[in-house]
């Protein structure tokens, strides 16, 4: 097969919102960039966002950045590294007022400002109560946002190379990062794209769980690639599952219903989350509310005949305002659980919904790796930004809200340290290696030559099973072990899978091969990751890690508060540590406590 | 309860393999909780993996799966199955390319799109907060702004059918009307003096197709008559 080789000064790989954001600094600064994506740029997973991006910009409740940032490095449970954090609360404003600039179709205060709302685990005055922080478009803000970025970037003349999907990324002998391979799904025909800067911006693997609010594209396509090219995974033990799938179908229903006074009810009907988060309620973080309820199915207090889902409930507020505000969310209710949510309620469970870990990064959206006993050193021409990254501000538990702004400061931060680095001349076309495209090839021809093998739906469905019952809501350490055994045998099963699509054109059974490449690295970076983590923090909850005096919520800070790094090479894991300290020397760290909403 | 199977006649075709297209038939078995068609394409898929379609968000937002289901365009992700009379016709969308099965070749689709500058037009310095816009201003932008470009309106339209290089079709219409009904943009001369021509707003008979099949429930031929009423009023 020749290889075709293109030549830019950087490679975004990904088109979704930290894609856009990244392309628009570039784009704007003149640099000759191309944005890969594998689906056209509005298909990209922000589409489904809904309830709000998080800016303490005050419109209806007194707010400012410092308590953004109390309640993200809470939310995280003290994981988030706090000099990203505070990077990523003091940008917000900025952010999205550009958003509005560009021509998003934010919702309106009386006022005339961006509307907000409240989302779980914001607060005011440092938990005290609930804060107006979530910057809306009715419950279609990821769609609005999308759409404003990609309109924006044709105004900048951004050049897409739309429906290609990356395979590998080409590193030479120092290590450092020189381009991707691609592939043209119309053609079949395999590229290099050459570049002085990649930036991955591909977004999470949802896909590695059985019930997922995810797309179908949602295959972890970088941090697979990076896992393969030998950089660290972090924190993949970290899955946000979110409180409110439609039962049974999985799609989302944003946390803007509780935000706009929805309330979850079990089958008596009881508001149960007053039990669990006397405070902030039904608004309580994503993890609490998400064990809350599977406590309550758990000791069956669950509704239907099944007792396996509860109720979201919504009819006490007006259509008007559901009509008005959540228009969204009653069409889904009505496709896909059979109920307007204006007479009755919604049968939701939690469901796999976000990556908290990923490529290891710094604020500015560099990846960084140890090296020489420094644990975050930048991989030269490697940024990254998004879910696919952990920069971290979500540590072991995401806000809502704060993925869409994550994606928004990050986004802006690699490209605006692509550009720095390009124009202060830091950053050169280093020649490829001989063997640049030799992987990619490998990959495609055991593809075309497998015999004998097993279907890419049969092995998927191995490793979505596996995921859901070894590192559900609540972990357990012999499902762990057993998971780990699972979840690598799954992946012996992945290097047989044999499809029978041999066409060149619009090859999506090869595409779905070469997908469940980069699941499978998510899938056992995952699985190893939990087994390890002997504690429970944020999003990984397991039960030999019980709440104690000595370990408050089970969070053991003397012995795990540190970023795990699993490499793939030998399933090896290394640890690095957390930044407790904030980016200015005028910003106050925020002291480890126990965390109750 | 019992396994439901579902019938289908599928348009077929691999350029790298079939001189000309065929219609297949096909069927599959459905699980209990397979809802909708493209719960059913992805099964069928598990067991012909060379049938060949877009798809991504599965709940109606991203517009990958659009398609010609028994003669009416729709989304396979919002479409019940059970509710569908069989065999299930499916084909693609009609009026563009066709690259593999179900996949179009959208490019003439994006170009018109892309044709009315579908961004917001504002070179005043911009201010340090937001822009102002007061809730009933905004909510003009209802019904416009949540267009997901799955191209189901324009490859519906007869007009956009024989003049898809000329017409701008429903979707990039209503697009157009998005930016001309936002108080933020400051284009509204250059935007109608771009549609001014005897193809590119006008060819519109209001056949109204595009707002028989939009998966969003949204109304291009509305749109497309008030950008006509704009014309009449700026020109008297």
């Amino acid at each position: 097969m020749t290889v075709a080789k293109r030549t830019f000064d950087a490679v975004i790989v990904g088109a979704g919102g930290a894609g856009l954001r990244a392309a628009l600094q570039l784009s704007e600064a003149g640099l000759k960039t191309a944005v890969l994506t594998k689906v056209f740029p509005t298909r990209s997973h922000t589409v489904a966002a809904q309830g709000g991006v998080a800016a303490s910009l005050g419109n209806s409740t007194e707010d400012n950045w410092h308590w953004h940032m109390y309640d993200t490095v809470k939310g995280s449970d003290w994981l988030g590294d706090q000099d990203a954090i505070e990077f990523m609360c003091r940008k917000a404003n900025e952010v999205v007022v550009e958003l509005e600039h560009y021509g998003m179709p934010f919702d309106r205060t009386d006022n005339g400002k961006i509307y907000q709302r409240p989302f779980g685990g914001h607060s005011q005055n440092y938990g005290q109560s609930p804060v107006s922080r979530s910057c809306a478009a009715a419950d279609r803000t990821g769609h609005a946002m999308l759409h404003a970025l990609y309109q924006r970037n044709v105004r900048a003349n951004t050049q897409f190379f739309v429906e290609w999907i990356a395979l590998d990324l080409i590193r030479d002998q120092d290590g450092d990062v020189v381009g991707v391979t691609a592939l043209e799904l119309e053609t079949g025909e395999v590229s290099i794209f050459h570049s002085k800067a990649t930036i991955f911006a591909t977004g999470g693997a949802g896909r590695i769980f059985y019930s997922s609010t995810n797309a179908f594209i949602n295959t972890g396509d970088g941090v697979g690639m990076a896992a393969r090219a030998g950089i660290p995974l972090e924190d993949m033990e970290f899955w946000q599952f979110h409180p409110t799938g439609v039962a049974g179908a999985g799609v989302l229903i944003t946390e803007g219903v509780r935000g706009e006074g929805g309330i979850l009810r079990n089958a008596a009907g009881e508001r149960f989350m007053e039990r669990y988060a006397p405070n902030l309620k039904d608004l309580a973080s994503r993890d609490v509310v998400s064990r809350s309820m599977v406590t309550e199915i758990n000791e069956g207090r669950g509704c239907g005949p099944d007792k396996d889902h509860v109720l979201l409930d919504i009819t006490h507020l007006s259509p008007e305002t559901i009509m008005k505000r959540l228009p969204g969310i009653r069409e889904i209710s009505i496709q896909f659980a059979g109920v307007d949510p204006i007479k009755a309620p919604i049968p939701v469970v939690p469901t796999c919904h976000y990556q908290m870990g990923g490529i290891p990064t710094n604020y500015k959206g560099q990846v960084v790796v140890p090296k020489d006993g420094e644990p975050n050193t930048p991989v030269v021409g490697f940024y990254a930004a998004g879910e696919c990254a952990c920069a971290s501000v979500h540590g072991a538990n995401r806000l809502g809200t704060n993925s869409l702004l994550d994606l928004l400061v990050f986004g802006k931060s690699a490209g605006e340290s692509v550009v720095d680095d390009i124009q202060s001349g830091n950053l050169s076309l280093k020649p490829l290696p001989a063997d640049a495209a030799d992987a990619s090839l490998a990959r495609i021809s055991r593809l075309e030559n497998q015999t004998g093998g097993e279907s890419v739906a049969e092995v998927g469905q191995a490793m979505r099973r596996s995921m859901q019952k070894h590192a559900g809501v609540f972990r357990f350490d012999n499902l762990l072990k057993e998971g780990v055994t699972a979840i690598l045998d799954v992946a012996e099963r992945s290097k047989r899978t044999e499809i029978k699509d041999k066409s060149k054109v619009w090859n999506t059974a090869r595409m779905e091969a070469l997908e469940l490449d980069n699941l499978i690295e998510v899938a056992k970076a995952t699985m190893i990751s939990a087994e390890a983590r002997k504690e429970s923090r944020g999003a990984h909850v397991r039960d030999d890690a019980p709440d104690t005096a000595e370990f408050p919520n089970g969070r053991n800070d003397k012995e795990w508060l540190k970023h795990t790094l699993w490499y793939r090479e030998g399933n090896r894991l290394d640890y690095k540590p957390v930044t407790m300290k904030p980016l200015s020397h005028d910003v106050e760290p925020i002291a480890l406590a126990k965390r109750t909403y | 309860m019992s396994k439901r199977t579902v019938h289908f006649k599928m348009y077929r075709y691999d350029p790298d393999r079939d001189e000309k297209p065929y219609m297949q038939d096909i069927s599959v078995e459905l699980e209990e909780s397979d809802k909708k068609l493209l719960d059913a394409l992805v099964r069928l898929k598990a067991k012909d993996d060379s049938l060949s379609f877009r798809r991504s968000c599965r709940e109606g937002v991203c517009g990958s799966d659009a398609m010609n289901i028994n003669g009416k365009n729709g989304l396979a992700c919002l479409t019940d199955i059970d509710k569908l009379a069989q065999p299930v016709v499916l084909r693609p969308l009609p009026g563009l390319p066709v690259i593999r099965d179900l996949i179009v070749d959208m490019t003439q689709f994006f170009k018109q799109y892309h044709s009315i500058k579908p961004y917001l037009v504002n070179n005043s310095p911009a201010p340090e907060r937001e822009r102002l816009q007061s809730p009933e201003e905004r909510e003009e932008l209802n019904g416009l702004y949540e267009c997901i470009l799955c191209a189901c309106c324009s490859t519906s339209c007869p007009s956009f059918w024989w003049n898809p290089d000329k017409f701008v079709g429903p979707a990039g219409l209503l697009a157009a009307y998005r930016f001309l009904a936002d108080t933020r943009d400051e284009a509204t001369t250059e935007r109608l003096d771009n549609l001014e021509d005897p193809y590119r707003l006008f060819r519109c008979h209001s056949i109204m197709n595009c707002v028989d099949v939009c998966p969003k429930s949204l109304n291009p031929t509305r749109a497309i008559g008030k950008i006509k009423d704009m014309m009449v009023s700026r020109a008297v």
